[in-house]
């Protein structure tokens, strides 16, 4: 029941970004995926050329998460991490999130709602910026979190024919 | 992290062409230019929209390098570059890659815990009542 590509992108508003993905497996299971140490350094940011250091998690409301993760070849440390604001398991939280190098002007609130379905679960993650202007840098970023404008919509210019001489 | 080598100018472009791209007469008269050359006369033609709002969107167009008029006369046929494209293809390319690798690790991991422990099913169970998983040995997923 694995689809080729389940993975949505699209803008909402002027400051919101939201992420879908359907998974073939219990609620509970995403979950717990999402909040267990040693589940989450398994699957989430496993990049060639890049270790986990540290995956901390204090899953309570006003608990924080720190993740970090080392380039091999230069030793830099890419930091995130956040605090908990609302945790209802295993349907929903919502956390705030902040990397170290700040390639987006503030931070983010991440909401992210699983929910049942046929089959499965649906994941929505709502990513909130403090700005359109955050949201806009994020757009414009090459950088792995920037998330951009629906990828339907390409995909969509792509069925019209015209990135036909693109490549 | 994919690199941040993307310079400064390229960014700028990126965010030109994404920002030519979401709107659909925009999309449409782009559609049309690969067909062909056309004049604005002729891009206006289908869409029942006067020539100078088709203008303003070619205006657009040409600022993110979809476009491009051949010369500066009255009757410049419009071209389609596809250049700005293919970079903004990419680029989303990469992005949705990038996430879709960890999710695809995900879907392997999630399929492990069916085996391992039948996950509970219902909407309760605390993290905590639950016994910690111990770790498995390790599925070398990874994905480049």
């Amino acid at each position: 029941m694995t689809a080729p590509s389940k993975l949505t992108l699209r803008p909402q508003g002027d400051r919101e970004l939201v992420m879908t993905r359907a998974f073939a497996a219990p609620r509970q299971a995403v979950f717990d995926a999402y909040t267990r140490p040693e589940l989450l350094r398994r699957w989430l940011g496993q990049m060639p050329g890049w270790s986990w250091v540290k995956c901390e998690v204090d899953l309570r409301v006003g608990g924080r998460y720190r993740w970090e993760w080392k380039q091999d070849a230069t030793g830099y440390v890419m930091g995130i991490s956040g605090e908990y604001r609302e945790i209802a398991a295993p349907t929903r939280i919502v956390c705030t999130e902040k990397f170290d190098d700040e390639w987006y002007p503030g931070g983010a609130i991440s909401t992210l709602e699983l929910r049942e379905q046929p089959g499965g679960t649906l994941m929505v993650n709502t990513l909130r910026y403090e700005s359109p202007e955050a949201l806009q840098a994020v757009l414009a970023s090459p950088m792995e979190s920037g998330v951009t404008l629906s990828y339907d919509l390409l995909e969509k210019l792509l069925l019209e024919r015209v990135a036909g001489g693109a490549a | 992290m994919e690199s941040a080598t993307a310079s400064v100018a390229s960014v700028d472009r990126l965010s030109a062409t994404f920002f030519a791209l979401a709107d659909p007469t925009r999309r449409a008269i782009l559609a049309r230019l690969s067909g062909g050359e056309a004049s604005v006369l002729e891009l206006a033609e289908p869409f029942d929209m006067s020539q100078p709002a088709i203008s303003k969107h070619l205006k657009i167009l040409e600022r993110a390098g979809l476009v491009s008029s051949s010369q500066a006369a009255q009757r410049r046929p419009r071209r389609l570059e596809a250049r700005p494209l293919g970079e903004a293809t990419k680029w989303l390319e990469r992005y949705r890659k990038h996430w879709e690798a960890n999710f695809e690790r995900l879907d392997a991991l999630l399929e492990e815990m069916k085996t391992l422990a039948p996950a509970v099913p219902g909407p309760r169970a605390a993290p905590k009542s639950r016994t910690r998983t111990r770790k498995q040995p390790r599925t070398p997923r990874r994905k480049s």
